[in-house]
């Protein structure tokens, strides 16, 4: 956060030693206390599959309890223990089993595991750098990061359970111990572990940010950048304004928790006894929130942005639709989800007219991921497309997306809101438009990447089977949840056979959790041919998908240091793919103009 | 530590890679800061706020900070000019000040607790709750901040820090001048919000 005393020594090591042969780094160096920005990518990768599959599990736990409402569980009394009375799931447990879910998935896979992977594989590689500005404040990053991962994970084992008042932690449920068995020492290690992870994502942002500004190799301007980096570039500048915003509203929570203030609280009475806190607004915590909460939604999916528009090109075999309308609406996007997050609390009682400022503020960020989207379907559109892995994630990402950015459109009008807020509709949005459309870019990065990381390739045919099952049961499980929103059935609620109305969806939620647990368990495929590949896996070339970007400049296992010689340096944008003239359906960064005379366009002869 | 060699990557901005982190720091800070701020604004516009005197002492030690960063200036400036001693002196001097500030605030919260506005319990109120986070997130900085003058004054000693080697100091310069500059801002909306 603060003063860290980063020296550099400008003078050792001599470019020609900076490769291969680097014999002198003990395990320690090279896998664990790693400064190589491509072993810190591989172990943010690596942490957020272990955190994806224990958030995954949570889920599978808590679909078990809303398809299966009067089953028994104490098959599950092993694991879960306590937690099972007398084979029925806790009241308590599900709220915190649904909160840690959340905030795994939101905050330690899909911020940490996603951008911590590629911004630390691919920055460096992509602009022509050796690495990060500053390797050691990036090993910190990482290692802040699996401390916050280790208390929050120990979180799950306390007696008390893990922290229960939702993803959003709005006091007063957080804010007082006794209000749920989570509310104890479970809340307080969550507030820990977020402290923490918030100062691992700002030592990584202030590295993205200043690698990208400042170590670009020559010829690499802002306008040559893949749209990969500049979707990285813009995600660590939203982190950098957004994540310092939380923890501002930590601290204070922590305050009202631990020191009696009341920041958030006031005239709460429990038992009949009034507490001793008087004067806080719980909607101010909503505000502080959201301020970055929204924000965080867009720095989990602009990264997926990012790496779809590049696997959709390279795989297209054409030039990117709007190249230049892609930065612009990356930053459309980026400026307008500062100014939005308010339509979160439309119910808050705030005022009508506010409501209709933020509502219009809202509706105006379709307009930019409507570009985005149609330039990615423009780039699709008579494509020699290749159905690599890879591909298909990046596809089925625009089909997420437009799904679920659809109702994105009805939420945020406000009096339809008034209906929709807290209900499964909300919980089918942000499933479809956040959740699964950052999981398939994520899939699609590792898939596309996974030679540069680990010089040999996934399996094709497993990898058509994983996204085919996992593309199926995504629109399984939430295509079915906008009709239970419509129909106002809650979200977050333990039972629901009480009420008359919700009766009838019974089927539909069976329904629901069988697709949830094909889902998951689709996710072992990859596991596996992840794992398996690795270590036995076909070899890779160094450019084995015919790509322009400078990473395929490097050997099939770049050492430290990236490239054994000089850097490159780079001549042209990243698109140019199927030329007319040109001898190959691809010409990389590196090749100046003056060797593809045949090709040029008249305003490209200049640079002959 | 491994090191990294920046002589191929020459900066395309020219400004030194860790100069610019830490103006990004900075920035995080301001952020940070801009919530309190503005949750304290949306707080007051509510009611219930309790109101009452800042406690003068605050005004001595906004002078205080001031001179701290002249003093820091001329750190820095005798640096470039290779006035070892002076240098040394200045830094001493911008510690000692920096040092004076902390215990003047510490005042100020007693000038506080004196006058019943609290921190937290059942007789406090969140007007006199803000302005304890405020002072007192400032105060942590600051004491990040003089551990890194501290640095500093450590490396003037063993005569690493001279015209050819001024990155430390001009980091250390940049660092607590927005730190004061950050002061002054807390001061002045304290007093206009009050
Ligand atoms: C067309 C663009 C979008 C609009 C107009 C929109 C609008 C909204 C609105 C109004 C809500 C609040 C619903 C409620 O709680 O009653 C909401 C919730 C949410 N949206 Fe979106 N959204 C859009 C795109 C996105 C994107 C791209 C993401 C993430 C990548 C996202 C993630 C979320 C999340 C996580 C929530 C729920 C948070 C919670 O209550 O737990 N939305 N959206
Ligand atoms: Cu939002």
């Amino acid at each position: 956060m603060s003063s860290t005393d980063i020296s550099i020594n400008e003078d050792v090591h001599h470019a020609h030693e900076e490769h291969d042969h680097h014999h002198d780094q003990n395990f320690f160096e090279k896998y664990i206390f790693s400064q190589d920005h491509k072993t810190i990518g591989k172990q943010f990768l690596i942490t957020g599959i272990f955190w994806a599959f224990v958030g995954g599990f949570l889920s599978i736990l808590f679909r078990l309890q809303l398809g299966w409402p009067e089953a028994t569980f104490t098959f599950l009394e092993p694991i879960l223990g306590g937690w099972i009375e007398n084979g029925k799931l806790n009241p308590e447990f599900y709220l915190a089993l649904v909160t840690m879910h959340g905030t795994i998935m939101v905050f330690f896979v899909l911020t940490a595991g996603l951008s911590g992977t590629f911004f630390n594989f691919l920055i460096p590689l992509q602009i022509g750098a050796r690495d990060m500005a500053s390797g050691f404040m990036n090993m910190l990053s990482y290692w802040f990061f699996f401390l916050a991962s280790v208390i929050l994970f120990t979180s799950l084992f306390l007696e008390t359970g893990p922290a229960a008042g939702g993803w959003t932690v709005y006091p007063p449920l957080s804010a007082l111990p006794e209000a749920l068995a989570g509310s104890g020492s479970g809340m307080t290690l969550w507030l820990i572990a977020m402290a923490l992870f918030i100062v691992s994502q700002l030592l990584g942002g202030v590295n993205y940010i200043t690698t990208v500004i400042n170590l670009r190799t020559k010829g690499m301007s802002m306008t040559k950048m893949p749209l990969t980096i500049w979707a990285f570039f813009l995600t660590a500048i939203l982190g950098l304004l957004a994540f310092p915003v939380l923890f501002s509203a930590a601290l204070l929570l922590i305050f009202d928790r631990s020191f009696g203030t009341s920041f958030f609280l006031s005239d709460i009475y429990i038992g009949g006894q009034a507490l001793a806190h008087s004067g806080g607004s719980p909607i101010l915590f909503q505000h502080l929130f959201w301020f970055l909460g929204h924000p965080e939604v867009y720095i989990v999916i602009m990264p997926a942005f990012g790496i779809v528009s590049e696997v959709i090109t390279t795989n297209s075999r054409k030039p990117i639709f709007g190249y230049r309308a892609m930065i612009g609406s990356l930053m459309g996007i980026a400026l307008l989800s500062f100014v939005v997050w308010a339509h979160h609390m439309f119910v808050s009682g705030m005022n009508p007219f506010l409501g209709s400022v933020f509502m219009f503020l809202t509706l105006i960020i379709a307009v930019p991921s409507a570009v985005k989207v149609f330039n990615w379907l423009a780039t699709l559109w008579r494509a020699n497309i290749r159905f690599t892995s890879a591909m298909m994630f990046a596809i089925g990402f625009v089909s997420l997306f437009i799904s679920g950015g659809l109702t994105g459109i009805i939420l945020g009008n406000s009096s339809l809101d008034i209906q929709l807020h807290d209900t499964y509709f909300v919980v089918a949005h942000f499933h479809l438009v956040m959740g699964a459309a950052a999981f398939f870019g994520m899939f699609c990065g590792v898939y596309h990447w996974f030679p540069k990381m680990f010089g040999r390739m996934m399996d094709e045919k497993l990898g058509f089977v994983h996204f085919w099952l996992t593309f199926v049961s995504v629109y399984l499980v939430f295509m079915p949840m906008h009709y239970l929103g419509i129909a106002g059935f809650p979200r977050r609620y333990y039972t629901w056979t009480g009420f008359e109305a919700f009766n009838v969806f019974t089927d539909m939620n069976t329904f629901i959790s069988i697709a949830a647990i094909l889902g998951f368990s689709a996710q072992f495929i990859f596991l596996f041919n992840f794992v398996y590949s690795i270590f036995k896996g076909r070899r890779a070339t160094a450019n084995p998908w015919h790509a322009n970007t400078l990473e395929w400049t490097t050997p099939v296992l770049p050492g430290h240091g990236n490239w054994p010689g000089e850097i490159p340096a780079v001549y042209r944008w990243p698109y140019d793919y199927s030329k007319p003239g040109a001898a190959e359906d691809f010409i990389p960064q590196t090749v100046p103009f003056s060797e593809t005379q045949s090709s040029n366009l008249p305003q490209e002869k200049d640079f002959e | 530590m491994v090191a990294r060699s920046f002589d191929e990557n020459k900066s395309t901005t020219g400004i030194h890679p860790l100069k610019f982190s830490l103006w990004l720091i900075i920035i995080s800070i301001i952020m940070m800061f801009a919530a309190f701020t503005s949750a304290y604004i949306v707080r007051r516009e509510e009611g219930n706020w309790l109101e009452f005197d800042l406690p003068s002492i605050l005004l001595i030690n906004t002078v205080v900070i001031v001179l701290s960063s002249v003093t820091m200036q001329l750190a820095h400036n005798s640096a470039k000019s290779n006035n070892l001693q002076t240098l040394k002196l200045m830094l001493l001097l911008t510690l000692g000040l920096g040092i004076a500030f902390l215990v003047g605030q510490w005042y100020g919260w007693s000038e506080l607790v004196h006058n019943n506005v609290y921190f937290g319990g059942s007789t406090s109120n969140p007007a006199g709750s803000f302005l304890y986070v405020l002072t007192g997130v400032h105060g942590f900085h600051i004491i990040t901040g003089l551990i890194f003058v501290l640095i500093v004054l450590m490396s003037s000693m063993k005569y690493k820090v001279h015209s050819k080697n001024m990155l430390r100091i001009q980091l250390c310069t940049i660092y607590w001048h927005f730190l004061g500059g950050l002061w002054l801002y807390l001061y002045i909306f304290l007093r206009l919000n009050h």
